[in-house]
């Protein structure tokens, strides 16, 4: 567990134990079906859980970082054709945005979210990997 | 139009994209795997890829075309194709890599292990993908008639055959360098000429009248009607008239129409005076390319603009041929990176179609009224420059266009020739493999000859439709949501997909008129369609929760953990994924 909380992006709840989480998920997470690839280690509920714990936390960490850009992404389209609707001259203006303007947001959206989606990535493998 | 270049430059392509299919038999069996071969694809040769893929008859002749007729609102379908790889990259690329699904119907089998969902993703793959087959098969018999003297159908069938042959013999899709080279080609293409064409323009004195509403004839304009359409005026026109016009022969005779409708039958000549207003043209939804869905920017409701939007940003992440990319990307991280450069590359090309556009309406206006808008780009080189080098700019424009056709369609049928080996046909093997790539083709090049009438960026916006309600909430629900049930996606698929298919089978085949709200509500079904899907999806798994598989968190950790914490796991999902995608490859490669 890690001294100061607050420098993790990632929430983690439930109780930290010595036993290496990772080695837990390695060992599962195959399709039931192709049983040939399935290591015959037995699974304690208990360690299940705690992996699943950590799981979910990345998830939800990954999940949003990605609505938070998909709300910017809605936010920025979204007014667009009532604006060009309302406006006098909007023909001009919709040659103009619709043309070239949102291609630079769009390229600049999708770096940042990469950028945020690694960190949290490599801010979750060090929280797993430092015990 | 002069077909001394253009023919050669067609020519060219057609018979370079066969040696490359038949050099590629030999190439992908010595790389013994995609997989291998993907290992050492960087994100950005792969997004070279990815976007050679990707941008097809749609993007390279329909967008101009689509402005040329309707104005800017049409500029929507560039920003949502280039948007919904924003999307796909927010909610699927990475997990969808890591998931080693090599195409939907893998996905959707790994993530839920039902047969059952299975069959129906591999039903919506063949629907979306001859969808999108279609309009490439039209854009190619547009060019050749445009180029040569050719029937229109001939450049179809050509493309058909050259994709079926190529296909089936090694398939040119799995070779990520031609691909990539194909990006460079259609970029050139494009580019060169556009400098031209804007540097055409401002010897011209940069007139800026192409942003006028209604754009204008710049010039005396004699304009041949080839089927029979019915112009709106605004104000009264003054026309010379050689034909038919409300009933009543005219032989090179000054006519003047009032304002209203007026009939024109086919054949008729109409010689347009400097500085008229380009009349907007009705005509039935079956007969010629141009006619959109959607009528003039007045009737254009804002419904249609949202449907529009709604379908290109949500249904990118369901095309079938772009999904079977991200398999090459060696993991995860690199297919978010991967996605960032196609984001890129694609806006970097986004921007030239637009140029046609307005260039178009200036230069080009009366193609609105005789139904070839889609043939603005072939034909601009020639209408504003002249002489041999607009020749040599046409053949590369007409070369870079039969490239456009010739990846997208090789890459679809691909898609749905693997999905149909896999589950519709008796057994897998190679000799199956080449009946599916027959089959795959045959049905869109049956209905492109049938049925004809769709202008090309509006049939693919149909297929983004279907794809937006069916695959998103597969693919988001799939990933980001733990009680997901078979039974559950089924339904979601059925409810959202198959009504934006029948929506776009009733409109297709003309149902009901080409005006009216529903008229629009089906001829834009994205904006209802993809609500039920999703609706559907989650109540009916909600309603099924015992029915959640068994290893759905382990699958879950799986598309979500970084590689370097599930790596020896990855390693064996790669050589057993899912033993059906494993077989893809073979029956593939």
């Amino acid at each position: 567990m890690p001294q100061d909380p607050t420098e993790r992006r990632v929430v983690v709840t439930g109780v930290p134990r010595r036993t290496l989480p990772h080695t837990r998920l390695r060992s599962r997470g195959r399709y039931p079906q192709t049983s040939g690839y399935y290591r015959p280690r037995t699974e304690i509920d208990e360690q299940t859980t705690l992996g699943h714990t950590y799981v979910r936390s990345l998830m939800r960490s990954q999940l949003r970082v990605a609505l938070v850009v998909f709300a910017v992404l809605v936010l920025l389209v979204g007014p667009l054709p009532l604006v060009f609707a309302a406006t006098p001259d909007g023909a001009t203006l919709e040659w103009a945005v619709l043309g070239f303007c949102l291609y630079p947001p769009l390229v600049l959206l999708a770096r940042w979210y990469v950028r945020r989606a690694e960190r949290n990535e490599k801010d979750f493998v060090r929280l797993v990997e430092d015990r | 139009m002069n077909e001394n270049y253009s023919v050669p430059a067609v020519a060219l392509v057609v018979v370079a994209t066969v040696l490359v299919g038949a050099f590629g038999l030999r190439i992908s069996r010595t790389t013994s795997d995609f997989y291998v071969a993907s290992r050492t694809v960087g994100p950005r040769l792969n997004a070279a890829a990815i976007s050679g893929e990707y941008l097809s008859a749609a993007s390279f002749l329909g967008i101009a075309g689509l402005v040329l007729v309707q104005g800017p609102d049409m500029l929507w379908y560039p920003v949502g194709y280039t948007a919904g790889y924003l999307v796909l990259l927010l909610f699927v690329a990475a997990p969808l890599r890591r998931s080693g699904a090599y195409t939907l119907p893998d996905f959707a089998e790994a993530r839920l292990g039902s047969q059952a969902v299975r069959r129906l993703a591999g039903a919506f793959v063949v629907g979306v993908g001859w969808l999108y087959l279609l309009p490439q098969l039209q854009g190619a018999g547009l060019t050749l008639a445009v180029l040569t003297d050719a029937p229109d159908w001939f450049g179809g069938v050509l493309v058909a055959v050259v994709v079926v042959a190529t296909v089936a013999a090694g398939g040119m899709r799995s070779i990520t360098f031609v691909q990539a080279f194909q990006y460079g080609l259609k970029l050139t293409a494009l580019l060169v000429p556009a400098v031209f064409l804007v540097l055409a323009w401002q010897s011209h004195g940069a007139p800026r009248d192409a942003f006028d509403e209604p754009p204008t004839f710049r010039e005396q304009r004699l304009v041949q009607v080839d089927s029979t359409l019915d112009l709106r005026l605004s104000r009264p026109l003054t026309v010379t008239a050689t034909g038919t016009v409300d009933g009543r022969r005219y032989e090179d005779a000054r006519v003047r129409l009032p304002q209203g409708a007026h009939h024109i039958e086919s054949g008729t000549r109409l010689t347009f005076g400097r500085g008229d207003p380009v009349p907007a043209a009705d005509r039935g939804s079956s007969s010629a390319m141009s006619t959109s869905l959607a009528a003039g920017r007045e009737e254009r409701p804002l419904y249609a603009t949202y449907g529009l939007i709604l379908a290109t940003f949500l249904g990118t992440m369901g095309l079938p041929h772009v999904v079977v990319r991200f398999y090459t990307s060696p993991h995860g991280v690199a297919a978010r990176r991967t996605t960032v450069a196609v984001l890129g590359l694609i806006g970097a090309f986004y921007l030239l179609p637009p140029v046609y556009g307005a260039l178009g309406r200036m230069y080009a206006p009366e193609l609105s009224l005789t139904g070839d808008a889609d043939a603005a780009v072939l034909l601009l080189p020639d209408r504003m420059i002249g002489g041999a080098g607009a020749d040599l700019l046409g053949a590369l424009v007409a070369g870079g266009a039969f490239a456009a056709f010739l990846s997208t369609a090789s890459g679809l049928t691909m898609a749905v020739a693997g999905v149909l080996t896999q589950d519709v046909l008796p057994s897998r093997g190679v000799r199956h493999f080449r009946l599916g790539t027959v089959l795959a083709m045959a049905v869109p090049l049956a209905a492109s000859v049938l049925v004809g009438g769709l202008p090309v960026a509006d049939a693919v916006g149909l297929a983004f439709a279907v794809s937006a309600s069916s695959f998103c909430p597969l693919l988001v629900l799939g990933i980001w949501w733990r009680r997901l049930t078979p039974p559950g996606a089924a339904a979601g698929m059925l409810g959202g997909g198959g009504a934006a298919l029948v929506a776009v089978g009733a409109t297709m085949a003309g149902y009901p008129g080409t005006t009216g709200s529903l008229h629009a509500l089906l001829a834009w079904p994205a904006l209802w369609s993809v609500p039920l899907g999703f609706v559907t999806m989650v109540l009916v798994s909600l309603a099924t929760a015992t029915r959640v598989p068994a290893g759905t968190a382990a699958i879950l950790a799986r598309f979500h953990l970084p590689e370097e914490l599930t790596d020896g796991q990855v390693r064996a999902a790669v050589s057993g994924t899912s033993g059906a995608a494993a077989g893809a490859k073979e029956s593939e490669l």
